[in-house]
């Protein structure tokens, strides 16, 4: 890169004006890195980029999610792809950490000329990515960040799970209804955004309808003592507990309660949903506890139960987690609104996107509402001897 | 007064994981006066020794849980002098800030290496003791936190003899005094330097055991803050002195704890550093250390 001759950099600088002209007729093109065949349509191959953390605290999700995108590319390019050409997936892992998104999202964009974003599980990294995709006027779809925040960010943003507003007054109405609890504890994370707003939700659904949050306690991810906030909470004598958090955390949190001997139900969102969980806290130490999630793989639907075979089939036997679902589903989605676009053009896309009603998603049917937000029926999950048991669905 | 109590508890066990980190540091610092950044990597190594280990020796049992700690800290005191002997003694005559340096990069690449050898993704960490849990009216103590007590206690005691009542010990301190006169009174200064660095990193592969059987989620990140608190421990006691590495870690950990457990949870880390700043404050030389003229 270095030894560019003089020549060769004024060539490629010309390319880029060329580019940036083009594109300004459009779109407000971000920055000097946009550029290339994004809109023009003369590649060969539909590319699309996908940023996720397959590696570090959130890796399973992570994974889960690629290995369903991975599946739904690769069974959209055997039915012959879209608009007469194949789907060519290119994933980058930002490690779980802060900061990382942002340069792959730009690379993406800048190099590799994706005309489409999928990516990521986590709010806060799907958030870092989601300015450079509005500003370069590329869609991105967000399997399953579930912090309203993501799609406030522009009308480039999208997202096919719902949304914590939702899930939190959901699980407001479960321990209320089902757990019976009057008074709750809050245990949150207060470096996630998905926990801290999934907490705030609940507690305004909670208290709404009549509950009341006894004892309000926080914490950092990769935190391992979580001794002190649950004795504390103890102390409090609350007939249920909520921990808005990841599974690397709540596996902790579930296990040092009980030796406490804290014994009361202990439930959360979505960020509880992995094997690790029953690893980390132990099949005993989990009975008693609840988390909302997108689908069951339990489920009698036909579409869960081809998706569940193929993936199955794909991936070792490996049975298909939420994550993995909703990660197919966000290609899916994409494919189908390029479909009826007619088009790969950021913009048209983006309009057909918006306009995707009672989509048929693995995950239930998925409508996209004026703030680019899924709405679509959510699922409790409870641990009975070691392993996650479907409980009820709740329609929003 | 029991949620005090029962805080009191939390706050032990963990200040004495803290401790056994902080000796390592301090006793490196007795006797080579530089700060051995790789320490707390040598931490996770115990962790991780133990995780592969305790399928093998038949963890879940007393015995096989004895087992995978003794073989955790053997393992972790071997690491401990091949690091000496590979990285630091050849830079044994250069400057403080030359060995300090390494030290970071021999952290930097265990941690590295961890995460390409063990994975980067957190493990769970297996059982090593039957678990019990024992209620004295509201109290509850896990027998985990038992344990960690108990060991930490014992390894200390067994520290202090070895320091105090036996030949290798007598020769620590003296080097540890005056590195050219105890050589000179026939001490065998590289033998003495190993032995050190066996002893601490011993330390640490108990401290990494008995950290991820409380936390059992292992990474290979995971030494970077317990290391960092120890370090702050060892300063806090008095760097190079024996019981203010305990006292320092002990106090480190009830501070934690305690703040943990108020509405001021999320300024833990900074409750606790700023505490340290203040006693650094009115005792340079920190809690149990004796204040020393630079030679010039």
């Amino acid at each position: 890169m270095m030894k560019l001759s003089p020549d060769t950099s004024r060539r490629g600088f010309l390319t880029l004006v060329a580019a940036a002209a083009l594109l300004a007729g459009c779109k407000p093109s971000g920055g000097s890195g946009s550029g290339g065949d994004t809109a023009g349509g003369a590649a060969s191959t539909i590319v699309v980029g996908e940023f996720a953390s397959l590696t570090g605290t959130e890796a399973t999700f992570g994974k889960s999610s690629h290995e369903g995108t991975l599946l739904a590319i690769e069974e959209l390019n055997k039915a012959g792809g879209v608009l007469g050409k194949q789907f060519n997936l290119i994933t980058e892992d930002n490690r779980s950490t802060a900061g990382e998104s942002v340069t792959i999202v730009k690379k993406f964009i800048s190099r590799d000329h994706v005309v489409a974003v999928l990516g990521e599980v986590a709010s806060g990294r799907s958030m870092e990515a989601a300015p450079v995709c509005q500003t370069a006027g590329i869609p991105m779809i967000s399997p399953s960040s579930t912090n309203p925040k993501v799609t406030e960010i522009g009308d480039y943003i999208f997202r096919v799970c719902f949304i914590d507003p939702f899930q939190g007054k959901l699980l407001a109405d479960f321990a209320a209804k089902t757990l019976k609890a009057k008074k709750v504890a809050l245990l949150s994370d207060v470096s996630s955004a998905y926990s801290d707003g999934l907490g705030r939700f609940f507690r305004e659904g909670f208290t709404a309808g009549g509950g009341e949050i006894i004892s309000e306690q926080k914490y950092t991810s990769k935190d391992k003592d979580f001794k002190a906030q649950l004795t504390a909470i103890k102390a409090a004598s609350p007939d249920a507990i909520f921990v808005p958090g990841y599974y690397t955390e709540a596996g902790l949190i579930v296990a040092q309660a009980r030796q406490l001997g804290i014994m009361v139900p202990i439930f959360g969102g979505d960020g509880w949903e992995a094997p690790e969980l029953i690893q980390i806290a132990g099949a005993d130490a989990l009975a008693n506890t609840y988390y909302s999630t997108h689908y069951s793989p339990e489920s009698s639907d036909a579409r869960v139960q081809t998706f569940v075979k193929a993936f199955q089939a794909r991936f070792g036997g490996e049975t298909p987690d939420a994550m993995a679902a909703l990660g197919y589903d966000s290609a899916m989605v994409l494919a189908d609104a390029m479909k009826r676009a007619g088009t790969t053009d950021g913009a048209k896309v983006r309009d057909a996107l918006a306009a995707t009603k009672d989509y048929p998603c693995v995950t239930g049917k998925t409508t996209l509402d004026s703030a680019r937000n899924a709405s679509k029926a959510a699922v409790i999950i409870t641990v009975k001897d070691g392993k996650f048991k479907y409980l009820e669905t709740i329609q929003p | 007064m029991t949620e005090l109590l029962q805080q009191l508890i939390n706050g032990l066990s963990l200040g004495a994981i803290y401790a056994l980190i902080a000796l390592g540091y301090t006793m490196v610092y007795g006797v080579l006066r530089f700060i051995n950044f790789a320490h707390s990597d040598v931490f996770m190594i115990g962790s991780y020794v133990g995780f592969y280990l305790a399928p093998k020796l038949g963890a879940g049992s007393v015995p096989g849980g004895l087992a995978v700690l003794f073989a955790a800290m053997a393992a972790c005191a071997l690491l401990g002098v091949i690091i000496e002997k590979l990285a630091y003694r050849p830079l044994r005559n250069r400057s403080t800030l030359t060995v300090l340096i390494t030290a970071i990069g021999v952290s930097l690449l265990l941690q590295n290496g961890g995460q390409k050898l063990f994975g980067p993704n957190p493990r769970a960490f297996p059982k090593l003791f039957p678990e019990t849990q024992l209620h004295f009216g509201e109290l509850t103590v896990s027998s985990n936190q038992l344990i960690v007590l108990a060991v930490s206690v014992f390894l200390l005691v067994m520290l202090w003899w070895i320091v105090h009542r036996t030949r290798i010990g007598t020769a620590m301190r003296a080097l540890s005094f005056n590195a050219t006169a105890a050589s000179l009174v026939g001490i065998n200064n590289d033998a003495v330097i190993s032995f050190t660095f066996a002893l601490g990193s011993a330390l640490a592969g108990a401290g990494g055991i008995l950290y991820a059987m409380n936390y059992p989620s292992i990474d290979p990140l995971m030494g970077t803050l317990p290391g960092l608190k120890a370090f702050v421990a060892a300063v806090l006691g008095g760097i190079g002195n024996l019981p203010g590495a305990a006292l320092g870690g002990l106090l480190i950990g009830l501070v934690e704890t305690f703040i943990s457990g108020t509405r001021a949870s999320t300024f833990r880390d900074a409750i606790a550093f700023a505490i340290l700043i203040l006693i650094l404050l009115f005792r340079p030389a920190g809690l149990l250390g004796k204040m020393r003229v630079e030679k010039v």
